[in-house]
């Protein structure tokens, strides 16, 4: 009768993982982006404790606390130093409006249902149900990514692609090995550093992060 | 061997010697002097060596050896065969010579582009040497790819002109076409055994099909190294641009890499002794070879700047070598390995004679650029008087090129055509008319080119100069110094010693050919070719002696010379020639390039695409423009470069310059294979 209870547990946070991907996408304010990215993240830590603890696979406890101080603590606070210093808390225009954005997304989750029903079927996981909602995730970060104009929401798109694909490995497969998933964690730290050293580049040279001032940079 | 290394760890010395002596002029930094004083004489050390070494690995059994270099589980492998000795002989024989003159030549260059001149210099000379040794396929590209580069920069060395530039670029561009193609070419050959030793290679059973497209993809990629037609276009751009002796290397050297790689790659690692190789290649060679040859020979007619006028020259040349090469693919196709081996050992004896012979004329053309700043023969004249020295070595080589006994021009052609006298053999009827044709080519070209050289040498040295002294530095030019003239002297008797004494080259070329199509030339030949007597066939058929010829021609000039001492009055008669009634005549009223060509021009008119500007009647201040282009560039290069601006024109429409367009392009290849390849 446990099993049950814990995978509807996971079904749960799964689905918290998904509202929170729909409301990155509708949301303005930069800071409000970061403090939903860091409850994308503790949901995911959680929901990967609670799979570690039902099926005794003892590294995904170190993937869920390293989940925790990567994707809870440390970049969320980078992302918010970030923003202090380079002033950017003010709203954020999209390139489509927000309703069809909506629109878009209810639509990729469609389709990821669809993709994802024949391959939950051959797997064996606990978690085999989530992975449509982890695929949906990754692509509505994508989307996010897409229609925003700025480069610090974009960059938390990112971000919260990866947790969404993070979350795909662990439902699908009890997650990769601890030693690909220290490394991506790294790779995640280092390029929210790298993003944050390009931003100050970036601004010192367009005086925005608007990053349609790039586009003169093509060439003619 | 004893004390002396082997060949092969010999040759491995000298590439190596080179490349010290690269890096070796970089250290003091801008010091000009340690270049020309040292780097050029030691590399011309480390070529004689080298021409000695190789000379000893024609008669010696091929040696292999792997080096320790290279990638991991991916070795160098080196081999050295008769074949690699033979053009490791040209290698280090040739370039001695331009590095002697090379260390005359560079004595005005500032020091911080010497220093560099000379690293690229002997890196090329050493890339060179790695291609000729090269065992493997890996370590061919790798050699062959450093050469490109390394004679690209030389060629850049005035790098500060627009035209240099895109002279460069076009060659960079044409060599690297070639690169892929001998890539490609490999890849065939090794038909995914993941071994690209030239071993495995050899030992490669093709099907025909297969055989016939590594051939082809091998003669369009070195073909585009060696300069034949239509891929010619690089030549007479970049040796203009590059300064003398490096024009001196690529056009007598770096091309001859590319005959060495087609002879490799044809006879040696598809043909090898099994006798792969099909007659219809050969015709395609012949083809190409002779378009060639008499495109090549027609063009340089008409040009006016020496240096272009040498490099369609090199074309020409390269055609020769074709035609010797096409001939002995279509005789060992027919199955008639003696009179292939005849033809083989034509198209490298021509590769060597016209090294040495077009070496020695672009360090002529090089002193004179450099003592009077000219190119353009239109504004030459009369130059015999300030530089002698240089005419002399000019003249040596220009008879040369002319094929005119008893210099080593004529052996090589005069043995193309005995090759292409054997036609009799050959069963098909066809090929068997066809290919007095194509010594017809040749002939044309011959005398062609002898017309051409006339003009060159008529124009240039003797005759006056066209403008007054005041405004022209033609009267004032000095000779070549003394080191250049020691390199032209090195090659100019090696014009003489390869057309006096052809018999030791054939009897060395026949043991290259031995060792690659096991099969050489008859023993007729073999027993009647003496010192004296150079017999291709056999004694009863043709032969040619040209010491004879030369103690004759020496001894009928000396006999004319003293007959018109002894009997001639001795009164001297100063008096004007018919002067065509004109009241006066100025030293601008002689014969221009241009006008020497124009019957050229005129009988070939359709060859050329001519854009000529006659002053009308009225016109106060006449003035009279002539420009000939490569037709080549209106019908191949010029629709090639719009068809790929147009294309990358809609491929650019991609790039938008905006982020979240390229995201969209992700996302839909990610739903587009989500979809689709699940």
């Amino acid at each position: 009768m446990a099993i049950p209870l814990l995978a509807q547990l996971v079904n749960v946070l799964a689905a918290f993982l998904l509202l929170i991907a729909f409301a990155m996408l509708s949301q303005r304010r930069v800071l409000t982006l970061i403090k939903l990215l860091a409850w994308q993240g503790a949901a995911l830590a959680t929901s990967t404790a609670i799979v570690a603890w039902s099926t005794g696979q003892t590294h995904l406890y170190y993937s869920a606390l390293i989940t925790v101080l990567l994707k809870v603590i440390l970049i969320p606070w980078v992302l918010h130093r970030l923003i202090d210093r380079l002033f950017v808390r003010w709203d954020i225009e999209t390139l489509i409006n927000i309703p069809t954005t909506m629109l878009i997304g209810i639509g990729l989750v469609i389709f990821a249902f669809a993709l994802a029903t024949p391959i939950s079927q051959m797997a064996t996981t606990l978690t085999r149900s989530t992975l449509g909602i982890a695929l949906a995730s990754v692509l509505l970060s994508f989307l996010m990514m897409i229609v925003r104009q700025k480069a610090v929401p974009q960059v938390i798109g990112f971000l919260a692609m990866e947790n969404g694909l993070f979350f795909a490995a662990t439902s699908a497969t009890y997650g990769m090995p601890l030693v690909v998933e220290l490394g991506v964690a790294l790779d995640v730290l280092v390029g929210t550093f790298i993003f944050g050293i390009f931003f100050f580049h970036i601004r010192e040279r367009f005086d925005s992060l608007d990053i349609r001032h790039m586009e003169k940079l093509k060439e003619d | 061997m004893g004390v002396l290394p082997s060949p092969l760890a010999g040759s491995l010395l000298v590439a190596a010697a080179w490349l010290v002596v690269a890096v070796a002029g970089l250290i003091p930094a801008g010091n000009a002097a340690f270049a020309r004083r040292f780097a050029f004489p030691l590399g011309a050390a480390a070529g004689v060596a080298l021409a000695a070494l190789g000379l000893q690995a024609v008669w010696l059994p091929a040696q292999t050896l792997t080096l320790p270099l290279g990638l991991p589980d991916l070795p160098f492998h080196v081999r050295m065969d008769p074949l690699a000795g033979f053009f490791l002989m040209l290698l280090g024989s040739v370039s001695a010579g331009i590095s002697v003159y090379a260390a005359g030549y560079f004595r005005e260059e500032p020091s911080g582009r010497l220093t560099l001149i000379s690293m690229q210099y002997h890196v090329f000379l050493a890339s060179m040497a790695f291609v000729l040794l090269a065992d493997d396929a890996y370590l061919f590209m790798v050699a062959w790819e450093t050469m490109a580069l390394s004679s690209y920069f030389l060629v850049i060395t005035d790098h500060q002109r627009p035209a240099i530039r895109s002279a460069g670029f076009l060659y960079l561009l044409i060599a690297h076409l070639g690169a892929i193609a001998i890539l490609l070419c490999f890849g065939v050959l090794h038909g995914g055994r993941g071994d690209y030793t030239f071993d495995a290679l050899r030992a490669a059973q093709l099907q025909p099909a297969w055989a016939s497209v590594a051939f082809l993809l091998a003669f369009f990629g070195f073909g585009a190294k060696a300069g034949m037609i239509p891929l010619h276009a690089w030549l007479p751009e970049a040796h203009p641009a590059a300064p003398s002796p490096v024009s001196a290397l690529m056009s007598g050297i770096m091309i001859k890499t590319a005959i060495y790689g087609m002879v490799r790659v044809t006879f040696d690692l598809i043909g090898g002794t099994s006798g792969n190789i099909r007659w219809e290649w050969g015709m395609a060679v012949l083809v190409v070879g002779a378009g060639t040859t008499l495109f090549g020979v027609l063009y340089a007619l008409v040009q006016h700047d020496l240096k272009r006028l040498l490099a369609y020259h090199s074309v020409e040349n390269i055609g020769i070598i074709l035609l010797g090469l096409g001939m002995a693919m279509v005789f060992i196709g027919f199955g008639h390995p003696a009179a292939g081996a005849l033809g083989l050992i034509a198209a490298l004896y021509h590769t060597l004679n016209h090294a040495v012979f077009k070496g020695l004329l672009f360090l002529g053309a090089g002193s004179i650029l450099h003592s009077t700043g000219m190119r353009n023969l239109n504004d030459m004249g009369g130059l015999i008087r300030g530089m002698p020295k240089t005419a002399f070595y000019f003249l040596i080589g220009a008879l040369a090129i002319s094929a005119l006994p008893p210099l080593n021009g004529f052996v090589s052609e005069w043995l193309t055509f005995q090759a292409a006298l054997q036609a009799t053999v050959l069963q098909h009827g066809v090929v068997r008319s066809l290919l007095p044709l194509f010594a017809a080519t040749l002939a044309l070209a011959g005398a062609l080119t002898a017309m051409c050289f006339v003009k060159v040498y008529g124009i240039a040295f003797l005759g006056r100069a066209r403008e007054p002294a005041h405004r022209s530095p033609l009267p004032h030019a000095g000779d070549a110094g003394p080191m250049e003239r020691y390199g032209m002297a090195w090659l100019a008797a090696g014009c003489f010693v390869l057309g006096l004494f052809p018999t030791s080259f054939l009897l060395m070329l026949n043991r290259v050919g031995v060792s690659l199509t096991g099969h050489g030339l008859s023993e007729d030949a073999l027993l009647g070719s003496g010192w004296l007597w150079l017999v291709p066939t056999a004694m009863g058929q043709a032969s040619y002696s040209p010491v004879i010829f030369f103690v004759v021609i020496v001894a009928v000039t000396l006999l004319a010379f003293l007959l018109v001492r002894r009997f001639y009055h001795g009164r001297l008669r100063f008096s004007d020639p018919w002067d065509c009634g004109y009241p006066e005549q100025t030293s601008r009223m002689q014969d221009t390039a241009d006008a020497f060509g124009q019957p050229i021009r005129h009988v070939f008119g359709p060859i050329y695409r001519t854009d000529r500007r006659l002053p009308g009647p009225e016109d106060t201040e006449p003035r009279y423009s002539l420009k000939v282009e490569d037709r080549h560039w209106y019908w191949l290069y010029l629709p090639v470069a719009r068809a790929a601006e147009i294309v990358s024109s809609k491929i650019a429409l991609l790039q938008q310059g905006r982020i979240s367009i390229y995201l969209l392009y992700s996302f839909i290849t990610l739903i587009a294979l989500l979809v689709f390849v699940r």
